[in-house]
């Protein structure tokens, strides 16, 4: 092997790597916000909704968790082109992250809500809870201490699929790598710069996420 | 010079210490009983013995030979000499019978498979499981995995065998067949540490009862001697307590 | 709509279907080959993690570094490292290769915690038992926990194999002449997006969507107690 690393030219623009980091996870939270009320429909409409809203829920999610998100991104981008709608390449990345939320998060939802045990329900009513109280003190931690965690995760998985705006010219964490690497050549070392952010944004998430929960958690220990 | 030998032994889980300096020794031949109340270390004796647990302190000689937890060789050398049936009969539950029987013999100890699987069907035959020998763990009774787990031990060819209050876990109406092997086994002169809470079942066949308390022997003597004339003060309550049941 | 109407024919020529079905091929060759190499080396991977003793250190602490890193890398970083890191010692690596190490990277590192939870699941007092009667530790690994891991660790590595169909289009990047590579290709040579990406998700469907039935079915059977099973049989 007679590569030698220069990873000085790449750092010299670490301050546009962070410019990116910031974009990529603007682009996760977009996505991750944009589609989270769509999943909550979609989890409502597959486990109490009319029998058309449930299979129509239910083939989305099931089209879309078996679709790659790439070609969602392209046939945004480049498809829709065809038919008149033009979508500018943040729009159409933004768009095929919220599709994908939904359905995941759908799923996610809907494993929480299947989790909620008809006794403790009933448990509660014979406690003297009212509706309400019955939904905001055991149905909705219920729900949450199962559905935090895995929305946690998916949100790291959602931060690290924004790296395909990158394909469709996007500029975060990736798409700035190359950006800089086409002025220098240095493809490699700076892949692996952008490597290493991405390592530590998810891991400040995951960190602040678990940190949250815990919080979260103990808020409602106290209820009880 | 006795066959096995404990002196002084100490152990601890953790911050728990739940053996303080137990004595112990028995011969060749001999069915020993550990009786007392439940955490008074009598199971960690047998599991310090096979290595299961480590000792904080003391000696084991087992056939002359001193047992090391530090080497490994030395202990491989004592559990080649020994074999433990737990209460939970503990058995591979991805291998059935003849496997569960065969594969130490066959994998551990050397022996050819059609030595080992003859030998496995004279035991099972012995422990009256003769038939079940392609059956899987998850379809035999507590009692017959129980069985299983003895025949899987005497495949071993042990010279102690180590039985870790192996009717407890059993349905009453099940304890009686695994007792009869063991009782069966007694008869055949096979060297035998007991840990049982089946009071009368010890006192049939135990040559000698260890009565231990909180991590120490408080009394040693014939199952006679400890079950009608007590000494100590924690032996009479105990065996008191038992025989009211 | 009518561009896409009379593109039809064309589009589906017999060379271009040939040239999908190609694909398509190589789209399942990178995820079985590259996902069944990383499922086994995972193994390896939790095999070091669970070594002990103080020499190991440097071994338990490499196999989780390798893990917690590429977990948190986009695949298709992981692509390009490979690409670019190969690129780098050799001269014209082979861009399937570098497609099938990247996916065995990213594999090894997703299927190396499914491996580590099913060999953690298999209770402790099997292992004691197999200890007592001298099995050393790949004796106890072989015989006892592996064997009664499967039912844990194959319907999560089953689930992350079929997700991993769609996954394989990030390597078109790589110059891949898989299907969503040929897709865009299609594209450029002027048939209309909306007709080559629908066509395109529908054959990643075709793919995906059997498998993840497959997935859910294995689960079922593997979650079915042996003695039960046997109980059918007697029926």
């Amino acid at each position: 092997m007679n590569y030698t690393f220069q990873f000085n030219v790449i750092f010299a623009h670490l301050p546009e790597f962070l410019q990116g980091a910031m974009m990529t996870l603007g682009l996760a939270l977009a996505g991750f916000w944009g589609g989270a009320p769509f999943a909550l429909l979609f989890a409502f409409a597959r486990t109490s909704g009319p029998k058309w809203a449930k299979r129509l829920a239910g083939g989305y999610v099931i089209f879309i968790t078996n679709t790659p998100v790439l070609i969602h991104i392209w046939f945004l981008f480049y498809g829709l082109g065809d038919l008149g709608i033009l979508l500018g390449k943040y729009t159409a990345v933004i768009v095929a992250l919220m599709a994908a939320t939904s359905a995941y998060g759908c799923e996610i939802m809907r494993a929480g809500f299947l989790s909620v045990r008809r006794s403790e329900i009933e448990a509660a009513e014979t406690l003297g809870f009212s509706r309400v109280q019955t939904v905001w003190y055991v149905i909705v931690p219920h729900i949450v201490k199962t559905v935090y965690p895995a929305l946690a995760n998916y949100f790291i998985v959602l931060t690290l699929s924004t790296s395909l705006a990158m394909i469709v010219g996007g500029e975060e964490l990736l798409g700035t790598a190359f950006n800089v690497a086409s002025e220098n050549y240095r493809h490699l070392e700076a892949v692996i710069l952008a490597a290493g952010i991405y390592v530590i944004i998810t891991f400040i998430v995951s960190l602040s996420l678990a940190l949250v929960g815990r919080w979260a958690f103990r808020v409602r220990a106290k209820i009880f | 010079m006795p066959h096995l030998e404990v002196r002084n032994l100490s152990a601890s889980y953790g911050d728990l210490k739940v053996l303080h300096g137990v004595d112990l020794s028995f011969e060749k031949g001999e069915v020993v009983a550990l009786i007392g109340p439940s955490g008074s270390g009598k199971s960690t004796i047998l599991r310090v013995l096979v290595g299961l647990t480590p000792c904080t302190g003391g000696e084991m000689i087992l056939d002359g030979q001193a047992i090391q937890q530090g080497s490994a060789a030395s202990v491989r050398a004592a559990r080649d000499k020994m074999a433990i049936v737990f209460q939970q009969y503990n058995l591979f539950q991805n291998m059935d019978v003849m496997r569960n029987v065969t594969i130490a013999p066959i994998k551990i100890k050397g022996r050819s498979r059609a030595e080992a699987e003859a030998d496995a069907q004279r035991i099972l035959k012995r422990v009256g499981l003769a038939e079940k020998s392609h059956a899987y763990p998850d379809e035999l009774s507590g009692g017959q995995q129980q069985r299983v787990a003895i025949a899987r031990a005497l495949a071993l060819k042990p010279e102690v065998l180590l039985l870790d209050e192996v009717t407890s876990a059993l349905d009453p109406e099940l304890v009686n067949e695994v007792l009869d092997t063991i009782r069966d086994l007694a008869k055949d002169g096979m060297t035998m540490l007991i840990v049982s809470h089946e009071m009368a079942f010890v006192r049939e066949v135990a040559s000698k009862v260890v009565m231990m308390d909180k991590g120490k022997v408080v009394e040693v003597g014939t199952p006679a001697e400890i079950f009608d004339r007590p000494r100590s003060e924690r032996a009479r309550e105990f065996v008191g307590k038992i025989l009211r049941h | 709509m009518e561009q896409i109407l009379h593109q039809l024919p064309e589009f589906f020529s017999p060379t271009n279907v040939r040239i999908l079905a190609q694909s398509m091929g190589v789209t399942i060759a990178l995820t079985f080959f590259g996902c069944g190499l990383g499922f086994l080396f995972a193994f390896f991977i939790v095999f070091a993690r669970q070594t002990p003793g103080h020499w190991a250190l440097p071994l338990r602490a490499a196999a989780i570094f390798f893990v917690e890193i590429f977990r948190r890398i986009p695949f298709l970083v992981t692509g390009y490292l490979v690409l670019f890191f190969l690129s780098a010692i050799i001269r014209n690596p082979s861009l399937f290769v570098i497609a099938l190490m990247a996916i065995f990277i990213y594999a090894t590192a997703y299927t190396a915690d499914i491996v580590r939870g099913g060999l953690e699941s298999v209770p402790r007092t099997q292992i004691e038992a197999a200890q007592a009667m001298n099995f050393g530790r790949w004796r106890t690994l072989l015989h006892v926990i592996v064997p009664q891991s499967w039912p844990v660790i194959l319907p999560p590595a089953m689930v992350f194999m079929v997700a991993f169909v769609k996954d394989t289009a990030v390597v078109s990047q790589l110059g891949v002449f898989e299907l969503a590579f040929r897709g865009r290709e299609l594209n450029n040579h002027g048939f209309s997006g909306v007709l080559v990406y629908s066509t395109i998700a529908l054959l990643y469907f075709a793919m995906s969507y059997p498998l993840t039935r497959f997935g859910q079915w294995l689960e079922k059977r593997l979650a079915t107690p042996r003695s039960q099973k046997s109980k059918r049989k007697l029926r």
